[in-house]
């Protein structure tokens, strides 16, 4: 029983995994960067959906996390912008443009909560 | 030689910033922010502001104010059909239906002298939320509403109190001041100084009613206040609009949809 087959994969593991990671962000990047040129054009759910995918392709990367709340919160849907922007914050807690986002997306967020608490 | 390089610099200096530009990791983007509205009102064509019992203040009548500053942002809006009517005498109603100015009973044994009570044809004094409270019972009365109600074709009542009132208040407040250091630079630094203000406090309460049932739907309390530098002369009258100005989206989105304009960042 060799063990250079064994030795041989684990090489192969450890040198493809920095690749594959790589070509992931590379790919979520692209998804990224094609929803803010839909986004830019006023296409939030086209937008909402790759920014979705890029979260998929590459869950540790904070631009996607941070611009799919963006778009939640433009699409009225609070909660899930909350949630995005969290798991953004997650990956990137000292990131200030995110943090700047977070910060303004609370104040409409409040507001619009504010409303059960008010009701009678 | 020396405009030669200068230009050098600018054209440097120009192409640093381009570069930066191109590399920018981040773009700033408007979105507007829908948010729903407080009340399902869909089952309601018609809203008719009632009146307010109002005070505080002799140069702003509030009540008359509010009713027609409300009316004309809903009828501005298109909600629903704002109905054109006289206001109701809110306080002379709670007034007759007792509860509002029950007199106390004189005690025969008691050996301070009666106090005079107030004259029944001169306009209470309601300068406090606490003077408002007698009042508030009217609100409660379905029976009063729903007969209102039925008048006006069974709308979608507005009502509550309002109190606008003057105040003071003195105390250190941090403002920016315009220094220049010894090279002739502009400086803008925080210096806290001792000051003497006056302004108004704005504390409505909108109070709902369904005006098929009487009954009140939903109640929203509000407070804005603003202060000036104790010379600065302002019209009471311009110190209300200033603050309804600034609770009349919240106000309109019980009713309706509101959708708040911003900029967020995207990221790449």
């Amino acid at each position: 029983m060799s063990v250079r087959p064994l030795v041989l994969a684990l090489f192969l593991v450890v040198t493809s995994a920095p690749h594959a990671w790589a070509e992931q962000r590379g790919q979520a990047k692209e998804q990224v960067e094609f929803g803010i040129q839909v986004a830019q054009r006023g296409l939030w759910k086209e937008a909402i959906y790759r920014w979705e995918r890029a979260t998929q392709l590459d869950p540790t990367y904070a631009a996607a996390f941070n611009n799919l709340a963006v778009a939640y919160e433009h699409e009225g849907q609070l909660a899930k912008a909350r949630e995005a922007y969290e798991k953004a914050l997650a990956i990137e807690p000292n990131n200030a443009l995110v943090r700047q986002n977070y910060d303004l997306f609370k104040e409409i967020n409040d507001r619009a909560a504010q409303k059960d608490g008010a009701q009678s | 030689m020396t405009a030669r390089l200068r230009k050098t610099a600018l054209s440097l200096s120009l192409g640093l910033v381009a570069a930066l530009v191109a590399c920018t990791s981040y773009i700033e983007i408007p979105i507007e922010t829908p948010i729903q509205p407080k009340l399902d009102v869909s089952a309601f064509q018609r809203i008719f502001i009632a009146g307010f019992i109002a005070g505080a203040n002799e140069d702003v009548d509030a009540n008359m104010e509010t009713v027609r500053l409300l009316r004309s942002q809903l009828r501005n809006k298109g909600v629903m059909r704002v109905i054109d009517a006289d206001t109701l005498p809110l306080l002379e109603v709670a007034k007759q239906s007792g509860e509002a100015s029950t007199p106390p009973v004189p005690d025969p044994q008691a050996a301070t002298p009666p106090v005079q009570e107030p004259d029944p044809n001169k306009a209470p004094v309601l300068n406090e939320e606490k003077d408002l409270e007698p009042y508030n019972h009217i609100f409660a009365n379905v029976a009063y509403w729903k007969r209102i109600g039925e008048e006006f074709q069974q709308p979608l009542i507005v009502t509550g109190t309002v109190l606008f009132a003057p105040q003071q208040r003195s105390g250190f407040v941090q403002r920016e001041q315009e220094v220049y250091d010894s090279f002739g630079r502009r400086q803008v630094v925080p210096v806290r100084t001792y000051m003497e203000r006056k302004g108004f406090v704005l504390r409505p309460t909108f109070i709902f009613i369904d005006g098929r049932t009487g009954e009140t739907l939903h109640t929203e309390t509000f407070r804005e206040e603003i202060l000036y530098n104790a010379n600065q002369q302002t019209p009471a009258l311009s110190s209300y609009f200033e603050l309804m100005d600034r609770l009349l989206p919240a106000f309109l989105n019980t009713l309706s949809a509101q959708k708040i304009k911003g900029t967020r960042t995207l990221l790449k």
